[in-house]
């Protein structure tokens, strides 16, 4: 609302949105039928998602010896498809909490869909240590709690536990920030709704007023639970690299890995969220509030990101060399020409190279080369979890425990299935709560929105549209345009 | 917000700068504003209609502190007194090993902790039905209200009216 806007800033919202609008564009997607386009999407998605159950179940009923895991390769595309949709689930909370720290308004276009790509992400990625547990109806004993086995407690000193803890709390608090944030809009939609449909918004909009203190309250909670879930996304993913480096394999046994693993879980997470932005806003048509500033921006962390995964993949190279121990150095030798260096090809080429392409401004703002990026990008962070998993395992101390491992077709089936549970999960959503924050784009309007910032921006004092268009008749035929609320310039 | 039957005025603007407008002449003329509701959080309204700051972080730190607590002491008693086992040789009582999932718990505490006081002090809550004045304030319309009991109904539909106001009546 207040506070100086650069002139030099784009505008968020395009299309000389009014309040009303922005209500109809936004929650119009929940009311209407839906689309060719959706129900074939959704049709797919729960196949594909019933396939995944399939092979849950059949790994649950014959056992782990379904996949192709052995005595030195223990965690293969089981982990690797945890760490992957983990990393993942790192946009949402990253777009809504760090982002809302910084003040980064374009936030406001994208933040409920990430939130809610990252509790989806989550639970696919949660699936994976639960079913690789074997024993799954066990899965109660990864929590400490009083128990008739002793009582036999959790070792507190493990790094797989303190994954349980940060995973569950993660969950629970990126649950709780995104479905807080959802209430006022929920409201909304009861408030336009009649019948069941009312009666159904009505219980989900937890009796929402929009009353002064509530809003007090609701946007201090906001600020909190973003300070709060900072630390706590940077630590989800800290932890998860512990799995791998309080290890004492070559190759996970690397102080670099915290980082290295949070920069690239923004990275892959930033892609996710183009990716699906890019379908949302063509087939929702959401093209006034995810604009091409909005891709632009989230392009900018993803060179950021790539470009740190790049120097940190290069700086294990180099330690592995100069660490002088050849453990090490056979192990990244190895994943680099080994048995498996298509994967590692594909990191790099994915990853590293890929991403750099974004430097160039054009392109950035290109939707098509930014769609097929962010597919390239998780493609790419899938074979870096690959990468480090399997290829290290799959050549340990003793070459004669050496082998190729290769996934059998439960494995590749559950792990398409997460994707059709994610998909499915994602196209819910998008039917029954909007995609985009509605009030939160109403409280940026005024300082994002078109007719009010940037080059198409109207009189400084234009409150209502109407004087907002009688202006912007007049500054036509001036051929000058000024910014809203703000110093005038004019060159003359 | 508790069911009094109450008459109340209220007066619907078109823009949030209308409506601080009418907050402040309101608060000049020494009428009782029951309560202002907007569809988004209108920012310098608090100051303007006097609400004093939310205590919720004093909330958050305290949960925050118990999570802390809990999860320290918990590790402790489990480790040292209830079953201690050597791990690797390392000493039972591994503190820098505790700090991961102290952290996570205080971060779960205070964040359950803060969303529930958040909704019981708010009086929201799933299964919560709340009577509300217009189904367009969570559109695009800003509400200054009155109650009819607190103010001199005549005098506020004027007023309502001079600010710019679409003047309603309604009992909640």
């Amino acid at each position: 609302m207040s506070g100086h806007v650069s002139p030099i800033r784009p505008p968020l919202v395009t299309g000389n949105k009014t309040y009303h609008q922005i209500t109809e564009d936004l929650i119009s997607p929940t009311e209407r039928v839906p689309s060719k386009a959706w129900i074939i999407g959704f049709i797919l998605s729960v196949s594909v998602f019933s396939v995944g159950a399939f092979c849950i179940l059949w790994t649950i009923w014959n056992g782990i010896g379904t996949w192709d895991l052995n005595r030195t390769v223990n965690w293969g595309w089981d982990i690797t498809n945890f760490v992957w949709w983990i990393g993942i689930g790192h946009a949402g909370t990253l777009i809504s909490a760090i982002l809302l720290i910084f003040r980064q308004k374009w936030r406001t276009g994208v933040n409920r869909a990430a939130e809610a790509m990252t509790i989806f992400a989550v639970m696919c990625a949660g699936l994976f240590p639960l079913i690789h547990m074997g024993r799954i109806w066990l899965a109660m004993f990864i929590f400490p709690y009083p128990n008739t086995r002793g009582p036999l407690w959790v070792n507190f000193n493990s790094p797989l536990l303190w994954d349980v803890f940060a995973i569950s709390t993660y969950f629970t608090v990126s649950l709780l920030f995104w479905y807080t944030g959802l209430v006022p809009d929920f409201a909304t939609v009861r408030d336009r709704a009649k019948g069941m449909r009312k009666k159904i918004y009505n219980f989900l909009s937890f009796g929402w007023t929009g009353s002064a203190k509530h809003w007090q309250r609701w946007e201090y909670l906001s600020l909190i639970l973003a300070g709060i879930a900072t630390p706590l996304v940077l630590s989800v993913h800290t932890i998860v690299s512990f799995d791998f480096a309080t290890s004492v394999i070559p190759g996970w046994h690397t102080t670099i890995f915290p980082p290295y693993f949070v920069a690239g879980a923004i990275f892959s997470g930033f892609a996710m969220v183009l990716t699906l932005m890019i379908i949302t806003r063509k087939i929702l048509g959401l093209e006034d509030y995810i604009t091409v500033e909005h891709i632009e921006s989230m392009n900018k962390v993803i060179l950021v990101t790539g470009t740190i995964v790049g120097v940190a993949y290069l700086t294990e190279l180099f330690i592995a060399w100069y660490s002088g121990y050849v453990y090490e150095q056979f192990a990244f030798f190895n994943r680099a020409a080994g048995p498996y260096w298509w994967s590692y090809f594909g990191m790099m080429f994915c990853n590293v190279l890929s991403p750099q392409l974004f430097w160039k401004k054009s392109w950035r703002r290109n939707i098509w080369i930014t769609f097929f990026m962010s597919i390239f990008i998780n493609i790419g962070m899938w074979f870096e979890r690959f990468v480090i998993i399997a290829t290290t395992l799959a050549r340990d101390y003793l070459p004669s425990s050496w082998s190729y491992y290769s996934p059998t077709w439960v494995e590749i089936g559950i792990f398409i299935g997460t994707m059709g549970l994610f998909f499915t999960l994602y196209l819910i959503f998008c039917r029954v709560a909007p995609v985009v924050a509605v009030a939160e784009i109403k409280s940026i309007l005024k300082t994002g929105g078109n007719q009010y910032v940037g080059p198409d921006a109207h009189h400084a004092h234009a409150d209502h549209q109407k004087d907002a268009i009688i202006q912007k008749e007049m500054l036509d035929k001036d051929g000058a345009g000024t910014q809203a609320g703000n110093p005038t310039f004019t060159e003359d | 917000m508790a069911h009094h039957n109450k008459e109340v005025i209220y007066g619907l603007y078109d823009d949030e700068t209308d409506l601080m407008k009418a907050v402040k002449e309101a608060k000049e003329l020494h009428l009782e504003i029951m309560d202002v509701y907007t569809p988004f959080p209108v920012h310098g309204l608090d100051p303007i209609l006097g609400l004093a700051e939310s205590r919720l972080h004093i909330a958050g730190f305290v949960y925050g502190s118990i999570g802390t607590l809990t999860a320290f002491l918990g590790m402790t008693w489990v480790f040292t007194k209830d079953w201690p086992i050597i791990f690797g040789g390392k000493p039972m009582w591994s503190v820098p090993a505790f700090i991961p999932i102290t952290f996570e718990l205080t971060v779960l505490f205070a964040c359950v902790g803060m969303v529930i006081t958040f909704y019981i002090v708010c009086g929201l809550g799933p299964g919560v039905t709340n009577d509300y004045l217009d189904d367009r304030i969570t559109d695009d319309k800003f509400c200054l209200a009155f109650d009819t009991a607190e103010v001199d109904s005549a005098a506020v539909k004027s007023f309502l009216s001079k600010t710019g106001a679409e003047v309603n009546q309604k009992v909640l």
